[in-house]
Formats: C-alpha cells, structure tokens, sequence
C-alpha cells in the first residue's frame, strides 16, 4: 500500500475515534508544548543578550581594559586569588593607552559604584554612581532629554556637575526642572546640568538610577578609595580596527608590567564578545537541562502511543485477517499500523508546537522573560513528532504483521 | 495411506482428473485444471499429540466447475478451504493453483496470490465495518497496486454485477445480510480471480436471502467463474455440479451431481 493511501487511512481511523486518539497523542503533545516553549525562552534570552545587553551595556567594537573579567566561566579560587594580586589600573595609564590608539578609536575611562545621594525635594536612595572622563557618553551611546553634556573644561578641573539618569531626575526633583538644582553625593553637592533619556531595564534591572560626574570631580574618591580605576573603555570603528587596537594595547599593557614572553596577560579586556561566551556557554547548559524534562515527557508519550496501539491491534485482529485474505502481504500490515502510529504522533508533535508557540508568546508578553521562538525547534518537534510514533509503533505493527490469517479471522 | 489408483477405489470421479493427480510429482498440470492436488497432507502439533486433520487429499478441479466440498465438522473440510484458499500452508504434498506451485510459496508469495487468485466469500461477510461498500469492494485492488481511478471504475462495475449499483456509499451498517454477503461477492471477484471461494456463505441469512444468493452463485458459474462452496448443508450443496465429501481428513466421495442426487435420494 503506497504511502499516501496508508496516510489517509490512519487519518480516517483517527478520526473515527477522536477521543480516544486525543488521549493516544497527549504526551507527545505536552512533550513537545514545553520543548517548544522552553526553546524560546532560552532563544529569547540569547537573543537579548545579544542584541540589548551585549550592544547596550558593553558597546560595539569595543573592548574595556580591566584588572580582570566580570564575566566569566568555571572561575576557580585560585583564578579568583590570582586576579586579587593582580596590579591595578590607574588613570595614569590612560596616557600610555592613549598614545598607542589610532585617532580613529575613542577611549574613556570609568570608576563606578553604589552610593547614597539625596536632595532636598526627596528622600535620600541608592543610586550607581560613576565618575567618568573621555568620550564616555558617545561610547556608551548616552543621549540627553534636557540639559547638556560635560564641557571640556569640566572634565579638566573635576567640577562638581553631574548628569542623571531619568529616575533619578523623577524621584530626587519631583515636578520640578533638575537643572541647575543640586543633587548630593557623599555629603558633597553636584549641580544637576543633564538628564539622560530612558534606557529601560535589563532584567528586571533599572539602568536609569545613575549619575555621572567627571572623573576628576571628588566623586572619584568615593567610587574607587583606592586611587585606581575600574577600566579604560576604547572603542573603535570596525571589528578589524578594534582586534588592532586590542593588540596594542596588550603590548603596551605587557611591556610596561615588564611581563615575559611565556607569562599570560595580569589584566583583562574585556569584549562583548568574551561577556557572550559566558552566556552561550550558559545558554548550552540552560538548552540541555531545559530539554531535557520534555524530552522525559516524549518517551512517556511514546510508551502511551506503544501500549494504545496494541491494544488497536488487538482490537482489530479480526480487520488484519480479512486484510490478509484479500492479499495484504506482511509488510502491507506493518506499514499500515507503523504510519498510523506516527501519523498519530506527528499530529501530536503538531498540537503541541501550536501550545508552544502560544505559551511562549503569552510568556513573553506577560512576564519579563523574553521568549522567541525559534524555527529550528518546530522542524525538531516536528522530526521528533515522527520517529517517536514510528519507534514506538514498531512493536504493535510486528505483531500485527505476524498475526495468522486464519486465527485472526476466528476473533469475534 | 495413499489410495490405490490402479483399482479405482480412490474416489476420484473421472479418469482425466485422476490422470492429471497422477501425473508424474512435480510436474505441473496442463492449463485446464485450475486446481490439483496430490496427496495433500496438514498435521497440527498439539501440545504434544499430532492431529492429523487432512490425511492425504487428492483432488482435481477444472476451470468453470461449480464444485461444493462438505463433510461433518473435524472431517477437515475447514482445512483443506484454508489450503486451497492459500491461507496455510500443507504438511506434505502438492498444491497446484492454475499451474503455480502454491504448497512451496513463501507468505509474500501466497499473499500474492490470494489476492490475484482466490476470492473469498465467508459466512460472517468479513467486510470493514467502517468503510463503504465501495472502498470495501476496492480493498484487493488496493493491495494489488492498482491506481485509484481504476479501482473506483472496478468496483463500481463489480457491485453492479450484483445489482448493487445504488449502494456504493452505503457501510455495511447500512446494508441487509443479504446485500452484505452481495458486497462480499462482489470484492471476492473485483480482481478477477481463478476461483472463487465460499465459505458457508449462506449460514448467517434467512431462507428467502439463502436462495437469493445461491441465484447469484449459480449466475456467476454460469458465466463461467469456477466456484468452490464449503458446507456442511447438503441442499445447499445440492445447487452445485459435483460435491466432494470428506470424511475422516480424506475424500470419501467425489461424483457429479447426477450421481449425488442419486445417491442421497434428492
């Protein structure tokens, strides 16, 4: 019997008895809703990473000279020691670095951290403060709502002006115009002269409590007591033209710690393509173990698929001997009942990718977790759909095959 | 325990017949026997004890004969329709099908000719409760691979051979025993086969419908189809030719009807 027919034959049968079939193919379709739904979110995820965090929080083409890593895989006490020895990097560095860039590349330097600011319109709130210098605001592609950016004489002499980031403006100058008006940090007053447009969150973060002063301004001392920087920022035109400038700064960065051919590098530059690595390494893992329970679910369905059709075939021993007599060979019957358990299964894959395009579309409306679904995981559910019926069918269409005729026609 | 030819007490009716079952072992029968067997054995394994059910059958049917073979039940006669009907295989001896040696065949090989052959017609009717009279018609085309335009021509031809023609979508739900067991006639011979096959085909009908269907029987033999009855009736087996009676798992009787009549005082 040509595939087709047989096709429309398992068709026909499954529809004479839907409820029964319903239940037949239900563990596949469950299976195959969380596969596809947790493939999107994971997908979604990366995608995110990508496209916003990679792009918006590390820049592109740009790499951030630093003492060592923030992401990274598998750090080891050892590794975690290692980096606490290692030299800082101070703003007396910035020169060295800057002399070896192309004029074609931008740098920046950065101090961050978590400090109390008040004023007197509100109460006084955690924000993330950062003493910056350089063209840190193009690099990190910064725009303003209102105001201006710092001039180059401020940066020079350090003076207290600050930019802020939208929240701050809202809670810390409620109904009122920030600039020009005095925002406090560490006891020491900053008058407001920009406000930054909304950046948004990145999970569930906000990146609008910020504030940004000169480096050299007093805020410096409080982010970094120690004198030292977070990290000189160098952002070039194109990915070649940033390798390049990676390259020069490593040498210069080697040379002047003195280190000797065979030593590995005592500080860190850091990429969004490195800070990428750790989350498609985490992506891996997520895939794996996110797969892995619906995966359970499909064999369980398979197992449900195997044991219904079994029963249909003992069922309908009666139908394979009329079958036989009329000339239907061996292998006529084991196609006959192998198609129709992975026709059964297939149409189960099917549901369930329709289940798991809406749970993820639904998840990625409603809740912070990005979901997208991604083509690759349908034609898997799709192919999975398939061998799972015909793996789990082989065993009843057997024995349905080798049913004798004349015994099979004996059954009531 | 194999007859002795040259005395005559086989009970084999004509000296044709006996000569074509006499004929050399392995050679085929020439084209106007559709059916021979020679010494035709079938022993079943029971747990231990050998049930001989046919004990050396010896049978030659021509082409056109309307043949009926009855007996009492354990004389076999269930068994030796399952080996003419290709649907088991002998023990021992030879089963020659319209010139193929059938007793040797593989499964594929006998499914092959089960459905090019031999038509079968059972008393249950043994049609797919969930199918058409159409589509239950075209099953052995199906099967035989032919195209589904030509089957649907095929099978409407065939069930208007049995005055079917208004019935086509009707499920075997939808239809009387009579024109079920009609159905079944008219799949058993969509395909054309060499013989047809019937297995008790009026058991399950009422007397009126019996004759009906012996009618369409007689018709069909008539026209020139060879037709093989099994029944345990011996007015149904009236309406045949030649009745072959087994006793025992051998032929006790073998005569043309004329004689039959005869002898049973009909």
């Amino acid at each position: 019997m040509p595939i087709l027919e047989a096709v429309r034959l398992a068709l026909s049968t499954i529809r004479a008895q839907k409820l029964k079939s319903s239940f037949t193919l239900l563990g596949v379709t469950i299976g195959v809703m969380f596969l596809i739904a947790v493939v999107s979110i994971v997908e979604g995820m990366s995608r995110y990473m990508e496209e916003d965090f990679a792009g918006r929080l590390l820049g592109v083409n740009t790499f951030t000279l630093k003492r060592f890593p923030w992401f990274e895989n598998n750090v080891t006490e050892e590794m975690w020691k290692e980096w606490q020895r290692r030299p800082r990097i101070y703003y007396s560095d910035l020169q060295s670095v800057a002399s070896v860039l192309p004029a074609t590349t931008r740098y920046a330097v950065e101090s961050q951290d978590n400090e109390r600011a008040s004023s007197a319109y509100a109460r006084s709130r955690q924000v993330e403060a950062h003493a910056v210098d350089g063209e840190y605001f193009t690099i990190k592609n910064y725009e303003l709502t209102s105001g201006r950016l710092f001039t180059q004489r401020e940066l020079e002499m350090g003076t207290p002006v600050m930019v802020v980031g939208s929240e701050v403006a809202t809670h810390f100058f409620p109904n009122l115009d920030p600039l020009g008006r005095e925002l406090r940090v560490g006891g020491i007053p900053y008058a407001v002269v920009g406000v930054m447009k909304k950046q948004g969150s990145l999970f569930g973060l906000s990146l609008d409590k910020i504030v940004l002063a000169p480096y050299h301004s007093p805020l410096h001392r409080l982010t970094n007591p120690r004198g030292d920087i977070d990290g000189i920022i160098v952002q070039a035109p194109t990915a070649m033209a940033m390798d390049d400038a990676m390259e020069s700064v490593r040498e210069l960065m080697r040379g002047k710690r003195k280190l000797r051919p065979g030593q590995p590098d005592n500080f860190a530059m850091e990429t969004s393509a490195s800070a990428l690595s750790f989350f498609e390494k985490l992506k891996g893992m997520l895939l794996v173990i996110g797969t892995a329970l619906p995966a359970i679910g499909l064999v369980v369905g398979g197992m449900v698929i195997m044991n219904i059709m079994l029963v249909a075939v003992a069922e309908r021993t009666r139908e394979i001997g009329i079958r036989k007599s009329l000339g239907a060979r061996r292998r006529d019957i084991l196609a006959q009942f192998l198609i129709e358990a992975a026709t059964l299964s297939t149409l189960g894959a099917l549901i369930g990718i329709g289940l798991g395009v809406a749970v993820a579309e639904l998840l990625d409306a409603l809740t912070p977790l990005p979901a997208r679904v991604a083509p690759w995981s349908v034609v898997m559910a799709t192919l999975l759909g398939t061998v799972v019926g015909i793996v789990s069918g082989v065993y009843p269409a057997r024995r349905a095959s080798r049913l004798d005729p004349i015994a099979a026609l004996r059954q009531e | 325990m194999s007859a002795d030819y040259v005395t005559g007490e086989h009970p084999i009716s004509t000296t044709a017949e006996r000569e074509a079952v006499v004929a050399t072992a392995g050679a085929a029968p020439d084209s106007d026997w559709v059916i021979v067997t020679r010494g035709l054995k079938r022993e079943y394994d029971m747990g231990g004890e050998i049930v001989r059910a046919l004990r050396g059958v010896d049978l030659a049917i021509r082409r056109n004969e309307y043949v009926a073979i009855m007996g009492p039940s354990g004389s076999g006669k269930s068994t030796l329709m399952n080996l003419i009907g290709c649907l088991d295989t002998p023990t021992d001896g030879e089963y020659w099908l319209s010139g193929q040696l059938v007793s040797e065949m593989s499964d594929d090989q006998l499914a092959r000719v089960r459905n090019k052959e031999i038509g079968f017609v059972f008393q249950t009717f043994n049609l797919l409760p969930r199918a058409t009279a159409l589509h239950n018609v075209e099953l052995p085309l199906v099967y035989a691979g032919v195209s589904a335009a030509e089957r649907r021509e095929r099978a409407m031809e065939s069930l208007e051979r049995v005055q079917l023609g208004d019935r086509f979508h009707h499920k075997p739900n939808e239809l009387s025993g009579g024109q079920r067991q009609r159905v079944a006639i008219a799949r058993a011979l969509v395909n054309r086969p060499s013989i047809l096959l019937a297995d008790e085909p009026t058991g399950n009908l009422d007397s009126t419908t019996s004759e009906e269907i012996m009618r369409v029987f007689e018709e069909l033999a008539t026209a020139g189809q060879t037709v093989i009855m099994v029944t345990h009736e011996a007015d149904i087996a009236a309406h045949a030719k030649r009745v072959v009676v087994l006793r025992d798992g051998l032929i006790a009787s073998d005569d043309r009807r004329s004689a039959f009549k005869a002898q049973s005082g009909l």
